[in-house]
């Protein structure tokens, strides 16, 4: 494990000692698998084995809590997560296209990560934000009223600020 | 305060008369000569107001303040006080001061705000939401302190029951009953859930509301924690709402500060904390039962009830469980009253409910509105109807578990009875306006699509099922369907209503038997004839060249698979047999040139 990786695994296993003191610790685990998602950006096999002889609980229960909630990732994902609403407003309004759009663009299919890791597409069930539909959401931001022109735009932006040299921070 | 300009308006009419309003108007000219306030204020008489039984009536504005009963020897208070200092008599006013009150004076001669009524969204877009002096200022906690200290746990969960509020996740229990379940349960340890796991896709009511106003939703939870004996709250709230997540964080540490939350609430004997905890993105979490196994660290997974949560529920504990809405009910119900609060709604169905408009309509947006006000009157009136001039032909209520009513029942008083019967049912209160571009048999697969992916798998009936109904609707909206299919889909849906386990499965087929009930021709076109008359059924499409075509190669040099082919300046042709129908060319034509069928 590299270094920064430490780094997170120390954060991880104080917040498993918090919640190890709380009533009912075990009920935690969704808590602490979003805990490890948001330093991990994924659930990595060596941390969830960690999760588990932690807490105590069986790797085969943490991989079952795992799998069956959409939100977790199973493998690394990209810089930017792209989130095409398709909730029954986008669907309505043309989700499908600015889908199909992303795939061709990003050459990937849904769930998968671009060659260069710098993104990652993802269908998410409803964003919320029905009102300006069809959306898409890149990391927080909100993306609406799209078409198929203006998703592509929004792509281009992402990859012209990859591709400059990091300014400032 | 002198430069301050006000308009009197005194009622005029025969009974305020008789009741002395022409000797007010005597007293009030003298009180302003005295005050030198003649240039200031201007003193006018009005018609008869109708509101007899409290005249005289005084009316103030700026400020709508209505004065009731006035009496002569109330005017010099009157003009010391609120014309001089600006400060109303507020022994005088005509209180019918609903908390909901507030809103309409705002926003009440907007046509969009019109004909709502808002008590659940009551200080969204008022207040400051991550400032709790504002929630405070707008009579926020008062109804927990008038619980605490004028009010048994009991006189509590009466005043809930006769209120007649019904559950507003979807199924519309009578919230009093389940708040008395579990009150009668013994044992120290018993929960109140605010359930927060909004998965319905396009509905958004939950977390606007909370983003808007997340006090109220922990004042409704300490409310109910008094009432059924309860020291812990959780919030089970979708990990997919980053900012609501943030304002419930930042107000239950604000609620602590201030003593509301946390040991010996407001001086009194009653504990109470709140906690947060994350979903983490199943739609099948919004069941109870698998709400709380969730909670407790497991797949969320249904169970068979009973037992009802309100007897075993989260750690084995009795717990109360209820919405978001239902939650910011509360409050409003303790403080104006249940009398007031029943009066306000339909025979059955008390209250106000939030909709989430949203599809093709002009304003789409959160709509609150008295139970019983009808559909068109929230497409139309609310929410500015179909833009574009498009033919309305369907909404789409209550999310993937319920279904789509056509025009003929655009005039539904809305309650959970009438919506039942329709067909379709209340749900969270997702509503989907949908018009003649959208084909109902690809509506219905869609929502089928979600619930065969979100379906748990516990129970065979949803978990084969409803793959199998998505499977026919595959096959019939790429032109592939059977004679005999829309029979089998109607004899699975109605087994799998039957047999499933927990309401994901049991309304899992409501859209697709509703659109079959109201909209049965367009699936018979789709399986007989091979068409979408909404053009939305790539598979059903055919793209033909017109003879407004220049020959200008646009749509040749798009087209993925060579299927156009032509000269230069002349009238190109689509090889039907090569076209995938991706449309690319109807896209690319500047001229019109291109037909979709």
């Amino acid at each position: 494990m590299t270094e920064l990786a430490q780094d997170k695994m120390t954060t991880l296993r104080e917040f498993m000692a918090e919640v190890s003191q709380k009533q009912y610790a075990d009920s935690y685990l969704i808590a602490v698998l979003h805990k490890a998602q948001e330093l991990f950006g994924y659930l990595p096999r060596e941390v969830m084995d960690e999760v588990a002889e932690t807490l105590q609980i069986p790797t085969a229960h943490i991989w079952g809590v795992a799998t069956f909630y959409h939100y977790f990732n199973l493998e690394p994902i990209g810089r930017h997560v792209i989130s095409v609403c398709m909730g029954t407003a986008c669907f309505v309004k043309g989700a499908q296209q600015v889908l199909d759009v992303l795939k061709k663009e990003l050459n990937v299919e849904v769930g998968k990560t671009t060659g260069d890791m710098l993104f990652t597409l993802q269908e998410a069930r409803c964003l919320g934000a029905c009102g300006i539909a069809p959306l898409i959401m890149i990391d927080d931001k909100i993306y609406g009223e799209l078409d198929a022109k203006k998703t592509v735009d929004i792509i281009n932006q992402y990859r012209k600020a990859a591709a400059e040299p990091q300014k400032g921070t | 305060m002198r430069d301050k300009k006000f308009k009197l308006t005194l009622c005029d009419g025969t009974s305020c008369i008789h009741n002395q309003s022409k000797a007010l108007q005597q007293a009030l000219q003298a009180e302003l000569q005295r005050h030198n306030l003649t240039e200031a204020v201007s003193v006018h008489l009005s018609g008869c107001l109708g509101m007899c039984s409290k005249g005289p009536i005084l009316i103030v504005n700026p400020g709508y303040i209505l004065y009731g009963r006035v009496r002569v020897e109330d005017i010099p208070e009157i003009v010391e006080s609120h014309l001089v200092h600006n400060k109303a008599v507020t022994r005088l006013i005509i209180t019918e001061d609903h908390l909901y009150n507030r809103f309409f004076r705002i926003f009440g001669d907007v046509d969009f705000f019109g004909k709502q009524m808002r008590i659940a969204l009551r200080n969204c877009g008022i207040i400051d939401p991550e400032n709790i002096d504002d929630y405070l200022s707008l009579r926020g906690y008062e109804a927990l302190a008038k619980a605490l200290e004028t009010m048994t746990p009991q006189q509590v969960i009466a005043e809930v029951k006769q209120s007649g509020l019904r559950g507003r996740g979807g199924a519309g229990f009578p919230s009093g009953l389940k708040w008395e379940f579990t009150a009668n349960q013994d044992g120290d340890e018993k929960y109140v859930i605010c359930n927060a796991d909004e998965g319905d896709p396009g509905a958004f009511m939950d977390r606007s509301a909370i983003e808007g106003d997340p006090h109220t939703v922990l004042e409704g939870m300490l409310i109910a924690g008094y009432a059924i004996g309860a020291s812990k709250g959780i919030i089970y709230i979708r990990a997919e709402y980053p900012l609501a997540i943030k304002r419930l964080e930042k107000a239950i540490v604000a609620a602590r500060e201030h003593g509301l939350l946390g040991e010996k609430i407001l001086g009194s004997d009653f504990s109470f904390d709140i906690e947060i905890r994350l979903g983490a993105g199943a739609f099948v979490c919004g069941e109870e039962t698998a709400l709380i196994h969730s909670i407790e660290g497991h797949r969320g997974m249904p169970r068979p009830r009973p037992p009802y949560p309100s007897v075993v529920g989260l750690f084995g504990k009795p717990t109360l469980i209820n919405n978001v809405e239902t939650w910011a009910s509360i409050p409003v119900i303790i403080l104006d009253g249940a009398n007031w609060f029943g009066t306000v709604g339909t025979e059955t169905s008390k209250g106000t409910k939030v909709f989430a408009v949203a599809g093709r309509v002009h304003n789409t947006g959160l709509v609150e509105v008295p139970m019983g006000t009808t559909l068109r009157e929230i497409i139309y009136d609310i929410c500015g109807g179909i833009p574009g001039g498009r033919a309305f032909k369907a909404v789409q209520t209550g999310g993937p578990s319920g279904g789509c009513l056509p025009e003929a029942y655009l005039d539904t008083e809305i309650d959970y009875e009438s919506l039942a019967k329709a067909g379709s049912i209340m749900g969270s209160g997702g509503m989907i306006v949908i018009d003649e571009d959208s084909c109902m048999v690809s509506l219905a697969r869609f929502f089928l699509e979600f619930t065969q992916d979100e379906s748990c798998g516990k129970c065979t009936p949803c978990r084969e099922g409803t793959k199998r109904m998505y499977e026919i609707l595959t096959r019939i909206s790429e032109g592939n369907g059977q004679d005999g299919d829309i029979e089998k889909l109607e004899r699975l849906g109605k087994m799998i209503q039957r047999s499933s386990l927990c309401g994901l499965g049991q309304s899992a087929p409501n859209p697709v038997l509703s659109t079959l009930k109201n909209f049965r021709d367009e699936y018979e076109e789709h399986i007989q004839s091979k068409t979408c008359r909404a053009g939305q059924c790539a598979a059903l499409l055919s793209y033909t060249v017109n003879e407004k075509c220049v020959g200008c190669g646009a749509c040749r040099r798009v087209c993925p698979v060579d299927a156009v082919e032509g000269t230069r300046k002349e009238m190109h042709r689509i090889l039907q047999d090569k076209c995938i129908r991706c449309g690319q060319c109807y896209d690319a034509c500047k001229f019109d040139a291109i037909t979709k069928a």
